[in-house]
């Protein structure tokens, strides 16, 4: 062993030498695999964007980027026919649904989380049944209700309206967040003698704040994603098409134009990556909530 | 079952006193009107949009019905048709099993991977997290279109690429045993879900357990296999129960994926046929479709829409009978 000086490196031993070496190379593999990983999720995004920027011609060619960036196929997009209209369609359904989930499912949630009766068990698991429910199981009775009885189809209506009662999904995720909230907060409440709507209001709902924003989003997304309602409800009337409806047929009116197509697809994905941004944490509980937490 | 409003129990309180009978009842009859009266929206819901069209599908599965003329009985005739005499029918059945056992393993396997190498990636977590989690979140309409170009034999980046290293390239969504890997790929892409899922499972795993196994020379695998996986295996059962769910419910990629990649949009006048190539993609809701609203064949569409019923309800009792670690019984 040398002297050691003010200059000199720390003194390192062979072992701790190949410790560090292993733990350097330890960070180079999954930092690596990291970014073999991120491409794979990632490139296609790139190349979809690359391609919604070429030219009528090169879009048929096999070439990976643009020789001249076409901003103006963005503008192809909104100005043609009824594009703006399903944009306006799916705002309305995701909006209204959304509100309207949320107001109608969070005292549900509650009676779930916090009440004690009779039956109680079994509503959770008819709530959970109906969450797993495939939506096309159902799909002919509630089709010939919202189109013969009630007269609603080639509107979004049929869609929007079950909304007010309800949605499985968001009762379940509320509740799992509900259940987190210690009951001594609702105790207090009551015993000074607060309502029960009134807990709700005041206490609780400010505390489940986290909850109802990820309940929200996810209704959100689901509303604009959908594809099957719109489909079966909206399929013939074109006024009354969302983006997602749309966005196929978009395909089919441009055939070759996958410049314009993939234009299209930025657009529809641009909202929901713009809205991730500013909720992320929101997101990410959501997605734990439903698989973790018990 | 007490009709207390919490599950603490609660001293008796002033109901003791002369007439506590009364106030006791009455309370009870308050708390019951008040359960009602915040069970309400669902109470209606779970009545008009779940239990009665449930029993109408049960009861069109024996009718003849075609929307038009008023329906008439035709006993079991609807069942033996679909399941001897319906050549789509056993394809879309083995479609969806393929995709409820290859897709699923799938993205339980390789969301477990990321969710594993995203707790162990050290410098930039938020990011690699991010562009992790992105592609669930894009509209499976997009992701299909985006998939379809991206695959396309003739000027897609993927063949060009595979190609470009050698690689004989598949024609993807235009050949009938590619089409399922295809979508495969699709839904692995979109496996942020599980990967949140996992990484909260692995941070919960307790550290000791590790260092001890450390201490014990337990190799990687070794702490892998017997320390991480027991510790996450709920949520292993949970993403794979959920996922075989979500498989008897895949309708819009595969749908979107034929009309796309078969040119064929089902527009004024042309009939779509799903399935595209070769009944390759058809799955069971999208025979529930066709039959439903492609040959107004109501009876036979009901019949379909219940045999996903009972598989998923099959699914749904797995989930439910772990319900302790799954779903949280909330006690």
């Amino acid at each position: 062993m040398t002297t050691a000086s003010a200059f000199d490196r720390p003194v390192v031993g062979p072992a701790e030498r190949r410790a560090r070496r292993k733990a350097a190379l330890h960070w180079i593999a999954v930092h690596s695999l990291g970014i073999a990983t991120a491409l794979f999720f990632v490139l296609p995004f790139v190349f979809v964007f690359l391609t919604s920027l070429m030219s009528d011609q090169q879009a048929l060619t096999r070439d990976l980027t643009p020789n001249s960036w076409h901003w103006d196929n963005y503008v192809r997009v909104l100005d043609t026919p009824g594009f703006l209209t399903w944009w306006r369609n799916s705002l309305l359904y995701a909006g209204l649904g959304t509100v309207l989930v949320v107001v109608s499912s969070i005292p549900v949630a509650y009676a779930l989380a916090k009440f004690r009766f009779r039956g109680r068990h079994l509503s959770l698991l008819l709530v959970i049944s109906m969450m797993m429910l495939p939506p096309q199981v159902i799909i002919i009775p509630m089709y010939l209700f919202w189109a013969k009885q009630m007269d609603l189809s080639g509107t979004l209506w049929p869609l929007i309206i079950p909304m007010a009662f309800g949605d499985a999904f968001a009762i379940f995720l509320l509740r799992q967040f509900l259940l987190t909230i210690p009951n001594e907060y609702i105790e207090a409440a009551r015993i000074d003698g607060c309502g029960e709507f009134r807990t709700l209001l005041k206490i609780v709902l400010p505390m489940a704040r986290p909850g109802i924003a990820a309940v929200a989003l996810f209704q959100f997304f689901y509303c604009w994603n959908d594809y099957f309602g719109p489909q079966i409800y909206a399929s013939e009337n074109p006024g009354a098409w969302t983006l997602s409806y749309g966005l196929e047929s978009f395909k089919g009116a441009h055939h070759t134009d996958w410049n314009l197509t993939m234009a299209a697809t930025v657009l529809v994905m641009a909202p929901v990556i713009l809205v991730f941004f500013f909720a992320q944490k929101a997101f990410v509980e959501g997605v734990t909530l439903t698989g973790v937490k018990g | 079952m007490s009709t207390d409003t919490l599950p603490t129990k609660r001293p008796a309180g002033p109901a003791a006193s002369q007439d506590g009978r009364h106030t006791l009842r009455s309370k009870r009859v308050r708390s019951a009107l008040r359960t009602v009266a915040f069970m309400s929206p669902w109470l209606v819901g779970f009545g008009v949009f779940f239990a009665y069209p449930l029993v109408s599908t049960l009861y069109f599965s024996f009718m003849k019905y075609d929307g038009l003329n008023p329906p008439t009985w035709r006993g079991l005739d609807n069942w033996s048709y679909v399941f001897s005499d319906l050549p789509k029918f056993w394809p879309a059945m083995q479609n969806t099993l393929w995709l409820a056992v290859v897709m699923v393993a799938c993205r339980v396997v390789f969301g477990l991977g990321v969710g594993l190498l995203i707790t162990k990636i050290k410098t930039g977590t938020g990011v690699f997290r991010t562009l992790f989690y992105l592609p669930y979140l894009a509209p499976p309409v997009a992701a299909t279109l985006a998939f379809v170009f991206l695959l396309n034999p003739g000027t897609g980046p993927v063949n060009s690429l595979l190609e470009a290293v050698g690689i004989p390239a598949p024609s993807w969504f235009n050949d009938a045993a590619w089409a399922k890997p295809a979508l495969t790929v699709l839904a692995v892409w979109g496996v942020g879900d599980l990967m949140v899922i996992f990484m909260a499972a692995l941070l919960d795993v307790p550290k000791e357990q590790y260092e001890a196994a450390e201490l014990d020379g337990a190799s990687a695998w070794q702490r892998f296999r017997y320390v991480t996986l027991p510790n996450i295996s709920p949520i292993v059962l949970f993403a794979v129960v959920t996922g075989v769910i979500g498989a008897m419910q895949y309708y819009t990629q595969p749908i979107v994926a034929a009309k796309v990649a078969s040119g064929k949009m089902g527009g004024s006048g042309e009939t779509f046929e799903p399935g595209y190539p070769d009944d390759s993609t058809l799955t069971l809701p999208q025979l529930v479709y066709n039959l439903g609203f492609g040959r107004f064949d109501y009876g036979a569409a009901c019949v379909v829409a219940l045999v996903l019923f009972a598989l998923s309800m099959a699914c749904t009792a797995l989930l439910m009978r772990r319900r302790g670690g799954l779903i949280g019984s909330g006690d």
